[in-house]
C-alpha cells in the first residue's frame, strides 16, 4: 500500500480460536500490582 | 470502533475491535476521520458508493484533489475487507460465555511478611502491616497455600506464586522452605511453579542474590529513581533515605540475572512528575528492565496524582517515549513495562475479555491463611473470601469478579484501550468509588496515554526497520 503501514498481521480475531488455554502469567505478578495492564502480557503458545 | 491520533510525526490509526494498527499519510488519516465521523462502521462495497465519494469531495475537496481521495478510498476499502478497519464487535456475543467458563485458581500472591523495615509515606500497606497487625506467615500456612493452589488449579500446569509483603526478605527462611515444598510437589503433581519476589532490597546479600537467581522467574526490586526522590518517599523507620544502602545491591543482582527477568519497580507521586527522568536514572545506573508506576491514593493525600496534574502526565509519557526510541535506534534502549504492547503474539481475547484474573484465578494470602481477591483488598473484611484450611467459603465474592469485564462496566463501552487494561484495576474501582463495577478514571486516561505511547514507539521502530516487538526477555 502507497498511504498505509499496517504494524500487526494477527487480528484479535485471529486469536479466538485458540483462545483461553490460560496458562499465561496473571497480570499483576509482573510488576504493577497497583493498575492492570493486560495488553502488555505475552501469550504462552508464543513461546 | 476507530481511535486515531497524532504522535511525534506519526498519524496513527487503531482498530479497535479487530486490534488492528496502522500508520497512514495525511491523506488516508483524514479520509477515515471522515468516513468514521460519518458511518462508524463500514462494508468495503460501501466504499465505492457515490454517496461516500461525494462527502469527502464536499470535506476534503479543498485539500485533496478528487483522484487522491479515491486512491485513498481503494487502500482503505482493502483494510476494510481484510477485517482489519472499520470492523463490528465481535466479542460482545463473546463475554457472557468467557464469564461462565469455570475458571481454576492458577497465582498466588503470599503475604510473607506483614512488616517492613523500610517506612514508605504512599505504601498502600501501610509499612506492610495492612491495617492490621504485624505478622510473619509461617511455613505451614504456607504449605497449606501451595497445596490449595495445586488443589484448585484444576488441569493448568504454570503456576504463579509471588513472594509479596510487606518485605519478604523478613521472612526469607520461610520463603526458601516454601520453594523447596513446591519443588517437592511439582513432580507428584505435574505442575510447573514460577516462583517471584517482590523485595526492598534492604536485606539483600549473596546468599539471597543466588537463591533468588536459581528460583526465581522473576524479581521485582522497588527504588523510585532518583536518590532525592527515592529517600523523600522510601525511608527507615528512622527516616534515613535507602538509596545508598540499596542500588548497589540492585545492580549486583541485574546484572547477575543478565539484565533479564527482573524489574526495578518505582512509584511516581505529584512530588516527581518529571518521573521520566527516574526512569532515565534507572537506565544511567545500568538497569535495562523498569517499570515506573503512578502511586494510587486519595485526592487529599499530599503526594496522591490530582486530575490537574494529568496534562504534565501525559507530557511527560510523551517525552519519556521520544527518548525511548531515540535511544533504542542508538542502541542503548530499555524496557519500560508499562510502554510494552505486543501487537502480534498478546494475549487471547479470553484473556483481555477476562481482565486481569483477581478473586477468580489470583488470590491473596495473608500470613494466618486468609484468602482475599488480591493483595490491595487484604484487609477489607468484606472481601475475605476464605481461608487455606477450608478454602473458598464465600464463592460469591469469586462471581462477582468473575462477572465484571469491559462490557459489564459502563465506563469501559466506548473506551479505546478496553481490549489492553481489560477494565483497569477492581481494587482501584473500589477504593474510588465503593463497587466493583466501575473504573478509575485518572488511571484511565493515564492507561490511553500509554496505549498511545507504546503503539508509537512501535510505529517509529517499524519504520527504522527494528523489530516490531521488542520481546519481554
Amino acid at each position: 500500500m502507497k498511504h498505509v503501514k499496517t504494524l500487526n498481521t494477527q487480528t484479535l480475531n485471529n486469536t479466538v480460536k485458540k483462545s483461553g488455554c490460560g496458562e499465561c502469567q496473571t497480570s499483576c505478578q509482573s510488576a504493577c500490582k497497583t493498575s492492570c495492564t493486560v495488553g502488555n502480557q505475552t501469550c504462552e503458545q508464543k513461546r | 470502533m476507530i481511535h486515531q491520533y497524532k504522535n511525534n510525526g506519526y498519524n496513527i490509526v487503531l482498530d479497535v475491535n479487530s486490534g488492528s494498527v496502522h500508520v497512514m499519510d495525511d491523506l488516508c488519516y483524514d479520509v477515515t476521520e471522515v468516513l468514521d465521523r460519518q458511518y462508524g462502521e463500514l462494508a468495503s462495497e460501501s466504499l465505492s458508493s457515490p454517496e461516500i465519494s461525494g462527502i469527502l469531495e464536499r470535506e476534503l475537496g479543498s485539500t485533496y484533489k478528487k483522484e487522491e481521495l479515491e486512491e485513498a478510498l481503494l487502500e482503505i476499502a482493502e483494510l476494510v475487507k481484510a477485517g482489519q478497519l472499520f470492523t463490528k464487535d465481535a466479542f460482545a456475543g463473546m463475554v457472557q460465555m468467557v464469564k461462565e467458563h469455570k475458571t481454576v485458581v492458577k497465582a498466588l500472591c503470599l503475604h510473607i511478611a506483614h512488616d517492613c523495615n523500610l517506612a514508605c509515606k504512599y505504601c498502600f500497606a501501610e509499612e506492610g502491616e495492612y491495617h492490621g497487625r504485624r505478622a510473619l506467615m509461617s511455613y505451614e500456612v504456607g504449605r497449606k497455600a501451595l497445596d490449595f493452589l495445586i488443589a484448585n488449579s484444576g488441569n493448568r500446569h504454570n503456576l504463579e506464586v509471588d513472594f509479596f509483603g510487606g518485605e519478604p526478605l523478613m521472612n526469607w527462611q520461610v520463603v526458601k522452605d516454601l520453594v523447596a515444598y513446591g519443588r517437592a510437589q511439582e513432580k507428584l503433581y505435574n505442575k510447573r511453579f514460577r516462583f517471584t519476589v517482590t523485595t526492598n532490597g534492604v536485606l539483600l546479600n549473596d546468599e539471597i542474590q543466588e537463591f533468588i537467581n536459581q528460583e526465581m522467574d522473576n524479581v521485582v526490586l522497588s527504588l523510585d529513581g532518583r536518590k532525592e526522590i527515592n529517600d523523600r518517599m522510601r525511608p527507615f523507620r528512622n527516616g534515613k533515605g535507602s538509596y545508598d544502602l540499596i542500588v548497589p545491591k540492585f545492580q549486583k543482582l541485574a546484572e547477575s540475572r543478565n539484565q533479564q527477568k527482573y524489574y526495578i519497580r518505582g512509584t511516581f507521586t505529584r512530588e516527581n512528575l518529571d518521573f521520566a527522568e527516574d526512569i532515565l536514572h534507572f537506565a544511567d545506573l545500568g538497569f535495562q528492565q523498569m517499570s515506573m508506576e503512578p502511586v494510587v491514593g486519595d485526592e487529599s493525600d499530599p503526594y496522591a496524582i490530582r486530575r490537574e496534574d494529568l496534562p504534565a502526565i501525559m507530557k511527560e509519557y510523551d517525552r519519556l517515549a521520544k527518548i525511548m526510541v531515540e535511544r533504542e535506534k542508538s542502541g542503548k534502549g530499555f524496557q519500560f513495562f508499562h510502554f510494552m504492547i505486543d501487537l502480534d503474539g498478546g494475549p487471547c481475547v479470553v484473556k483481555r475479555l477476562s481482565g486481569c484474573g483477581s478473586g477468580t484465578e489470583y488470590l491473596a494470602v495473608t500470613p494466618w491463611g486468609d484468602l482475599y481477591p488480591c493483595h490491595q483488598f487484604v484487609g477489607q473484611e468484606e472481601f475475605l473470601m476464605g481461608n487455606v484450611d477450608d478454602g473458598i467459603v464465600k464463592p460469591e465474592i469469586a462471581d462477582e469478579f468473575r462477572s465484571l469485564s469491559v462490557y459489564s462496566k459502563e465506563s469501559c463501552k466506548n473506551c479505546f484501550a478496553k481490549f489492553y487494561c481489560s477494565g483497569g484495576c477492581m481494587a482501584n474501582s473500589y477504593h474510588f468509588h465503593g463497587t466493583l463495577q466501575d473504573t478509575y478514571e485518572t488511571g484511565c486516561e493515564m492507561e490511553r496515554k500509554r496505549v498511545e505511547c507504546a503503539i508509537m514507539i512501535k510505529a517509529a521502530l517499524a519504520e527504522q526497520g527494528k523489530e516490531v516487538y521488542h520481546e519481554e526477555k
